[in-house]
């Protein structure tokens, strides 16, 4: 068990090295200018240009960029180009509300998701699970940006509900509660549309895993002992159909990252979504190879997580 | 005596296929799509825009309601949105197919030398998959597309060099369950080359499975494109697409709902008639 | 005045099919069978035949669709099982009517212990038990399992086939049911694991005084077990009487064809017949 938390430890840290190395060349190997002023700004006088290239480090050879990338990232003294603040500070500046919205998400996904698809297994073939089918597809399909503005046109010029940024600007609440309440309905909204996709496809995983699980000669035997079907459902089947729902643990938060990108952009919301669109609009490389890195950190712990907990779950999982 | 009809694989997948009628009816949808991408693509080749030019302004005619000349409403410098969408169709249909064909060729031929040799290569393949799969994947083709400048090509690379991972697993799965057939025994038996046995003998028999992930990679192919389309990233104007003519709206969005409501209806449509085929396709190659 | 008390177990005409593409494919047609209390009955006949279908059916054990009960009654101690609500069922499965199936090793479910698959059982159909481990312990001994305080903790997975049937055939008994119905408990096994098993069933069959339904496909395993048989084909049964008297003088040209498949040590060297197309 320990020995194979440390050797998946060591294998993410190799993971991580392949990551840092693809953002990076990804990013450096692209052409155009690295100011974030352009290269042809003429009020940039050449002494600036060579300062920022030096104090960026743009005058090395590629291979020692990396290094000193790296060495920078490890050492928390990475700045983003824009305005030479620490990139930790940006990132950890955004982290609350990133975490309020992605815990949601992923919260929305796994429970909508895992009833969704319990529902559809139980009525396979017939109009209900034909149904349910289709609405998780359409969920898939919906574009996040479309019904995002659809849900906005609708509730703030048809009905005056106030859902853009974190909270309501310029209301006095009476109390600690109703001040968290609006923080928390500003966060429902981006929640759910994020969580749509994951919902459909945690619901569509679930549905095959437990059509296989039904199938299975322990579920016959579990009815022929006389169990009620809720038993025989819940505690037979489901048991053996959660691998989906605990691989989504890890693997959902990589498309939730991709899709507040835009979500938050349209909501408002402060998140790294938007942190990650600013800077790629404003080519902060500095910003960019982190936050690659923090999230390719979290899907990494996210699935030894899972796999741990499917441990726990399947005895007959090795940990190897 | 009963006739016995010998059904090859992939009549029999059409077949089973057929009796979805929700999956034929999707098919039906792509095929009156495409026909009209391509009507609309020779129309304006010929120089006869059809039902407008979608780039002609008239700024006496901006934002105006669907009506009976513009059937869908005019964006804010009077253009045509019918017109603007029908000739973005093209734009969707073509990411779709071509980026598919990208990124299935890199997932087919990684999955297929890592499920094929195994061993240290496959490991070392595996892990690049793994390494794939942690990025956001919206997030690396926004950076890239940003960073090599947007167009149609670029657009179009940069998606299917990010989205082989899921083919290249399950490609590499099939092979590693086709590998120890014994058919495959037979043919590595009888001295057949490496390649003769992957092309001739394992890759046909993995064919349904890559056919689905296929179909099922082009409409997340045409959202990624929205997506870049309607932060800016897309195919650049005045080309219309169904992304950027939701990116012009957005600024209307308070006056003008048609111009986000008749674009995404179309990337929605289109992209659900893609799924629901892939997975029509799927079930019946499942049911046995 | 005479009463008749009913027959233990009486299969009036039975009939199942099973749905397919608006179609209805027969499994089982018209079949009729009495078991009386204490005797075992096997059920003969190739895959395919209906003799799975037909035990399943007894406790409506088919999941329906696309199992279709067209017709035919299932009279235990006289009460038509057919014509119950699933709730009256699940008392009489198994609390009175217990299965043991074909392979151990799918039929037990591999996220749970032993122990807590034997008890869910035994807190069902005989919740007067408080100290269950014993009782577990006493059938896991009945059944020839060696250590069996140890087994309790284990999960299926940590025993071999033999010791997984040996634990379904203790699970079943468990519940003190009243039939037992053992659908194919061998064949997954190997040969003599198969002969263990199959003298393990022969002992408790003696010793409880069991009323059983043993379904095979292989005549030879029961003569030593069965006092009537029927053979079932197609979906029917071709012949059915006690067992000495069909082995001895087979009536039906399947039961000959059947039976002539067995190789017997008595006999000088032939070539083992095949069953001829004739009949398929």
């Amino acid at each position: 068990m320990l020995s194979f938390i440390l050797r998946r430890l060591g294998l993410s840290i190799i993971l991580l090295f392949l990551i840092s190395f693809i953002s990076f060349f990804i990013i450096t190997l692209t052409p155009g200018s690295p100011y974030p002023w352009g290269e042809m700004n003429p009020k940039i006088s050449p002494e600036v240009k060579a300062a920022f290239r030096k104090k960026f480090h743009l005058d090395f050879p590629l291979h020692q960029q990396y290094e000193m990338m790296l060495h920078d990232l490890f050492t928390g003294e990475l700045r983003s180009m824009k305005d030479d603040l620490p990139v930790m500070k940006k990132i950890i500046s955004r982290l609350p509300a990133t975490l309020a919205l992605n815990v949601m998400a992923i919260l929305f996904s796994l429970s909508f998701g895992t009833l969704l698809g319990l529902y559809g297994s139980l009525y396979r073939g017939n109009w209900k699970d034909m149904s349910l089918s289709c609405l998780s597809f359409l969920f898939i399909a919906l574009p996040g940006f479309w019904i995002s503005y659809l849900l906005v046109l609708a509730l703030v010029k048809h009905i005056g509900i106030p859902i853009l940024g974190t909270q309501s600007y310029g209301v006095d609440f009476p109390t600690d509660l109703a001040r968290w309440l609006d923080r928390l309905w500003h966060l429902m909204l981006p929640a759910i549309i994020l969580s749509l996709a994951g919902i459909a496809t945690q619901s569509r995983y679930l549905r095959s895993s437990m059509i296989e699980t039904l199938r299975e000669n322990y579920i016959l035997t579990a009815r022929a002992k006389g169990l009620s079907p809720t038993v025989v459902l819940y505690q037979h089947a489901l048991r053996n159909s959660l691998r989906p729902l605990i691989t989504g643990i890890g693997m959902l938060l990589p498309s939730l990252i991709s899709g507040s990108v835009i979500i938050e952009t349209i909501f408002a919301y402060p998140g790294m979504g938007q942190l990650g669109y600013q800077a790629v609009l404003e080519r902060d490389y500095p910003i960019l190879i982190t936050l690659n890195m923090i999230v390719a950190t979290m899907v990494l712990l996210g699935n030894l997580f899972s796999d741990l907990l499917y441990a726990l779950v399947d005895p007959r999982v090795r940990l190897e | 005596m009963k006739q016995i009809v010998f059904e090859s694989p992939s009549q029999q997948l059409w077949k089973r296929f057929c009796k979805n009628k929700v999956g034929l009816w999707a098919l039906g949808l792509i095929l009156f799509l495409t026909l009209i991408a391509a009507a609309t693509l020779l129309l304006s080749w010929l120089g006869l825009p059809w039902p407008m030019n979608p780039n002609a302004t008239d700024l006496s005619q901006k934002l105006l309601l669907p009506n009976r000349l513009h059937w869908l409403g005019t964006d804010h410098l009077g253009r045509d949105v019918f017109s603007r969408m029908l000739h973005g169709a093209p734009i969707s249909l073509t990411v779709g197919f071509t980026t598919v064909i990208v990124s299935l060729s890199i997932g087919v031929l990684i999955g297929s030398v890592a499920g094929y040799c195994g061993g240290k290569i496959d490991q070392l393949l595996m892990r690049l998959v793994d390494a794939f799969l942690c990025f956001p994947t919206f997030f690396l083709i926004l950076t890239a597309v940003a960073l090599l400048g947007p167009s149609l090509m670029n657009i179009i690379v940069v998606i299917g060099l990010v989205s082989w991972t899921g083919t290249a697993r399950l490609v590499r799965g099939e092979f590693l369950t086709l590998r120890e057939t014994q058919y495959i025994n037979a043919a590595q038996i009888l001295g057949q080359k490496s390649s003769t046995i992957i092309l001739r003998h394992i890759l046909p028999n993995a064919a349904g499975v890559i056919l689905i992930t296929a179909v099922l990679g082009i409409p997340e192919a045409i959202l990624a494109e929205a997506g870049l389309s309607f932060l800016g990233f897309g195919v650049q104007p005045p080309q219309a697409t169904w992304g950027n003519i939701i990116a012009d709206g957005k600024t209307y969005l308070l006056e003008a709902w048609w111009l986000i409501l008749f674009p995404g209806f179309a990337i929605f449509i289109t992209a659900l008639a893609f799924y629901l085929v892939g997975d029509s396709l799927r079930e019946a190659g499942e049911k046995k | 005045m005479t009463t008749t008390t009913p027959p233990f177990l009486e299969i009036k005409n039975l009939s199942i099919g099973f749905s397919s593409d608006e179609k209805i494919v027969p499994a089982v047609r018209d079949v009729s069978l009495i078991l009386n209390r204490g005797e075992t009955l096997a059920i003969v006949g190739e895959s395919g035949s209906g003799k799975s279908a037909t035990s399943l059916a007894i406790t409506r054990l088919l999941a329906s669709p696309p199992a279709v009960y067209q017709g035919g009654q299932i009279l235990f101690n006289g009460v038509d099982l057919l014509a119950l609500s699933e709730k009256e069922l699940r008392a009489y499965r198994g609390g009175r009517i217990a299965y043991v199936f074909q392979e151990a090793s799918t039929s037990l479910n591999p996220v749970y212990t032993i122990r807590s698959q034997m008890a869910e059982m035994l807190r069902l159909h005989r919740p007067e038990f408080h100290d269950i481990d014993t009782e577990i312990i006493h059938w896991l001994e009945m059944v020839g399992i060696t250590n069996p305080k140890e087994r309790l903790k284990a999960y299926p997975h940590q025993l071999s086939g033999g010791m997984q049937q040996r634990v379904m055939i203790a699970m079943a008994l468990s519940a003190q049911p009243d039939l037992l119905i053992a659908d194919e408990p061998t064949t997954a096994l190997d040969v003599t694991i198969q002969a263990q098993i199959l003298a393990q069933l022969s002992k408790l069959e003696k010793e409880l005084g069991m009323t059983m339904i043993l379904i095979t496909h292989n005549l030879a395993i029961i003569r030593g077990l069965a006092h009537q048989v029927a053979v079932m084909h197609h979906g029917s049964i071709v012949e059915y009487g006690p067992t000495e008297e069909v082995l001895q003088n087979p009536q039906h040209p399947y039961t000959k064809a059947l039976l002539a498949c067995i190789p017997r040590l008595d006999e000088h060297r032939r070539r083992l017949s095949t069953i001829g197309k004739e009949l398929q």
